[in-house]
């Protein structure tokens, strides 16, 4: 009888405690989110990851940052100044930004975090090609000195997407860009918890107290980064269905990529919102390797742009045209290089004007080895697509299904494709990512310097160079409806319309941004 | 009996070497470069090349096997490409879901499992062995992640007893342990109880018509002890094979319930490394799995012992 009296008030001191200690973890507001892959690599300048990218925007900050309208506004940087000769811009740092460690944010330090990434992102290392030297003027401020104007470096500094130009503490920032780093402090809002990371299940953040937000409310991914929860837990759901009913059982309050295939039980769901925080969304591409024949040949590519439309990719993949745009301008709709300009005709799915394309081109009937990526959602239903629309022009098509890594590694091969090679893969970019012609990789038509594919092109070259030298955005636009008009000639890529892809919340949460990533800042948790 | 147990042991040498070999060429062979998927989209061919080498990957194979072997035997297991961690870190962190979920399910299976079989033994032909015998054809047909989801649509939806994923550390609380590791756990077991319950039975059946048996019958001996020390007993030789082969299956089962279940264990990370093509992570892993198995199989063996004295080794 004493036993069991001692166990039942055991029993009743562990519920206790147990109360008690949830009383004190509820003290605490964290926001549970499902992001669209598990963190597995931490720098952000090592891959271009876009999980890498939105971990670098919890820790890192920027000099500056893209706004909702698109604009780049100052976001480290209290304030510059360009010469009149437009070769020396001076910046100068704002006041009391710190680093996760208390020590302050340096100009040194940011000299060295834009080598890194200078060294490393497509964008960065064009950029570079105009820099004769950056040079420290005191603690807070640096100064870039060009070789030749250009209109591409407060842009590239402020670029959204990877590889985005984070800042660093000098002695990481000093790491070989090609090896990754393993300090990870930052001066962000958010502090990463190594101790807490475990790969495969969750990655912790921290508010970062002592983080001094700028004093214009957030906009986009600019403005006062103010941080209004104590704690985001980036949880790694592999499984779609079960990472929906952990949302609807109130178990996480954010999902960034549901698919849409989902969305229509998030809509029903009374507890649940469904937030388009990208209005530029997505754009699929198709990329065909200039090496091998038939696409070694240009009219062969050119009958590609006929026997396409984007309906029909954006209908297989997506389906409701509520998250997709059928859209001709190569620099994505709703951006300042927005244009039809050279469209007229083609991605209508006009057969016959491709087989005579295909004719002109001497098209012997080789298969075109077409790489179908089967488990990614959001590329899967591509490349039957892509088939049927190609068959239909004349095309033989032979349809390699295969992991996406598996893709990755065979697309960097430039053997024939019947010796392992291939000739075409479709895949998906985020839109911020393909906003101008320098930024857009796969239009780098460098021959061997170019991606894979290796598209071989002086005139695209000539251009891309002429519209990173120029600072006029009237005269930017022009030279990149010259290179939209060129590449219906080369065709190094072919867009295949955008798409759009809602975060699913519970409606507790508030406060999400609209921005070309998703950020955690100016982010509310209700009870 | 102990030397054959360190024969036995030392057997298992010779397996794991051969083990290591075929993992490490399989992988080798497998289209996929960790390299090219490091670098992202917009890499080109040199900054994929960089990384290469920055791995060791650009080094002649049978150079990078005995480097691999080298650091093994030093119990070393080589840090992940992708996360910034050593393989042997990684897997301590996923030992304890894996542990809990596989121990679990095996108590789970062997419970319910063998008072079915020796039920449905015992009442062979009757509505309850057919009974019996349905649940286990149906148990072994449905495939693992079906029996999941339906199991969380209504214990953890529609009834909301249990979370719908996710685990929680033993360190953490039993209670919350518990109530995160149950329904993963029914849902590994429904195909070995299945698998133990139909053994069970056909070996209690071929025991009952044995003339001893019919002696302790003819003694008066009660129905019960008859079914648990006489049939069960002599008839456990097959059971526990079954089941220490339903333990070796259970890496199978385990890699898909974790990912249905969000749990990260071994069986996630299996899966996580494939696909990223973390090679000495998958070595590792594998390498791990394949010791377990031969180890199973060798407490198998030493536990017929137990369950009949006439097995000498």
């Amino acid at each position: 009888m004493n036993m069991r009296w001692k166990m039942t008030a055991a029993a009743a001191a562990l519920a206790v405690g147990t109360t008690l200690g949830a009383a004190g973890a509820q003290a605490q507001t964290t926001l549970r989110v499902v992001m669209h892959s598990d963190l597995k690599i931490v720098d952000p300048i090592w891959t271009t990851a876009y999980i890498s990218r939105n971990h670098g925007y919890m820790i890192y900050d920027t000099l500056f940052s893209m706004d909702e309208k698109g604009e780049i506004k100052p976001q480290m940087v209290e304030k510059y100044d360009v010469a009149e000769d437009k070769l020396t811009y001076t910046f100068t740092l704002r006041d009391g930004l710190l680093w996760h460690d208390g020590k302050p944010v340096t100009a040194e330090d940011c000299i060295a975090s834009i080598k890194r990434w200078g060294a490393k992102d497509a964008m960065g290392q064009k950029v570079m090609t105009f820099v004769d030297a950056i040079t420290a003027q005191d603690p807070k401020t640096f100064t870039i000195k060009l070789k030749s104007p250009t209109g591409l470096l407060i842009f590239a500094l402020g670029k959204p997407s990877s590889n985005v130009p984070f800042m660093m503490p000098k002695r990481v920032a000093e790491t070989d860009p090609n090896t990754q780093i393993s300090d990870f402090t930052g001066s962000g809002p958010f502090v990463f918890k190594q101790d807490e990371w475990k790969p495969g299940d969750k990655a912790v953040y921290v508010k970062f107290d002592k983080y001094k937000p700028r004093a214009e409310p957030a906009s986009g991914l600019a403005g006062g980064k103010v941080v209004k929860v104590d704690r985001v837990e980036w949880l790694a759901v592999s499984d779609h269905q079960q990472a929906m009913n952990a949302l609807l059982a109130g178990e996480i309050d954010y999902i960034e990529q549901p698919p849409h295939d989902l969305l229509p039980l998030f809509k029903a769901d009374p507890n649940v919102r469904l937030i388009d925080y990208n209005p530029l969304g997505n754009q699929y591409s198709f990329r065909p390797n200039h090496l091998h024949k038939p696409f070694d040949n240009p009219k062969a590519r050119q009958a590609l742009w006929y026997a396409f439309n984007q309906k029909d990719f954006l209908d297989a993949v997506i389906g409701n045209p509520e998250y997709y745009k059928v859209c001709k301008a190569l620099f994505v709709c709703g951006t300042a290089l927005a244009s039809d300009k050279g469209m007229e005709g083609v991605l209508e799915s006009n057969f016959q004007k491709a087989r005579e394309l295909l004719k002109e081109a001497n098209y012997d009937g080789t298969p075109i080895v077409l790489m179908h990526s089967t488990d990614l959602q959001v590329l899967t239903n591509l490349a039957p697509v892509a088939k049927s629309l190609m068959e239909r022009a004349g095309f033989k098509v032979d349809m390699q299904s295969m992991d996406w890594q598996t893709l990755v590694a065979r697309r960097a091969k430039k053997d024939p494709p019947n010796q392992g090679g291939w000739h075409a893969f479709l895949t998906n970019w985020v839109a911020t990512d393909v906003l101008n012609p320098i930024m857009t990789s796969y239009l780098n038509a460098g021959c061997d310097k170019a991606l894979f594919g290796w598209p071989c092109d002086a005139e695209i070259e000539r251009l891309r160079d002429q519209f990173a030298r120029e600072t006029d955005p009237a005269k930017q636009k022009e030279i990149a409806e010259a290179i939209q008009v060129r590449n219906l000639e080369v065709t190094t890529h072919i867009h295949l319309g955008q798409w759009y892809q809602p975060v699913a919340t519970r409606k507790t949460i508030a406060g999400v941004l609209i921005a070309p990533v998703p950020v955690f800042w100016n982010i509310e948790k209700g009870r | 009996m102990f030397l054959y147990f360190l024969r036995r042991l030392a057997a298992t040498i010779p397996v794991m070497l051969i083990v290591a070999v075929l993992v490490f060429l399989m992988l080798r062979l497998t289209p996929g470069d960790p390299a090219a998927i490091i670098a992202g989209d917009n890499a080109n061919a040199e900054q994929v090349a960089l990384i290469r080498t920055r791995l060791g990957l650009d080094q002649p194979i049978i150079v990078q096997f005995f480097i691999w072997m080298g650091n093994l035997l030093r119990g070393d297991f080589g840090e992940s490409f992708f996360f910034k961690k050593t393989v042997a870190e990684l897997i301590l962190g996923r030992l304890e879901p894996t542990i809990a979920l596989a121990l679990c399910t095996i108590l789970i299976a062997v419970t319910v499992a063998v008072p079915l079989g020796v039920l449905a033994a015992y009442k062979q032909g009757t509505w309850i062995d057919r009974l019996v015998m349905g649940f286990s054809v149906m148990g072994f047909s449905v495939p693992v992640f079906v029996i999941g989801y339906a199991l969380i649509y209504l214990f953890a939806i529609k009834l909301n007893w249990v979370p719908v994923q996710g685990y929680q550390p033993l360190s953490q609380g039993f209670g919350g342990f518990l109530q995160r590791l149950i329904l993963p756990s029914v849902t590994l077991s429904v195909i070995y109880i299945a698998l133990i319950a139909r053994m069970t039975r056909a070996s209690v059946i071929e025991v009952l018509g044995e003339d001893y048996i019919r002696t302790a019958r003819a003694k008066g001996q009660v129905e019960s002890k008859i079914l648990f020390r006489h049939a069960l007993k002599n008839a456990a030789v097959p059971i526990v094979t079954v089941i220490g082969l339903g333990v070796a299956l259970l890496i199978g089962g385990v890699v898909v319930t974790e990912s249905v279940f969000t749990i990260p264990g071994l069986g996630r990370l299996t899966v996580d490394a494939v696909l990223a093509r973390d090679y000495p992570t998958i070595q590792a892993v594998i390498l791990l799995f394949s010791l377990v198995y031969v180890l199973i199989n060798l407490a198998v063996d030493l536990v017929y012992t137990l369950f009949d004295p006439r097995i000498r080794y």
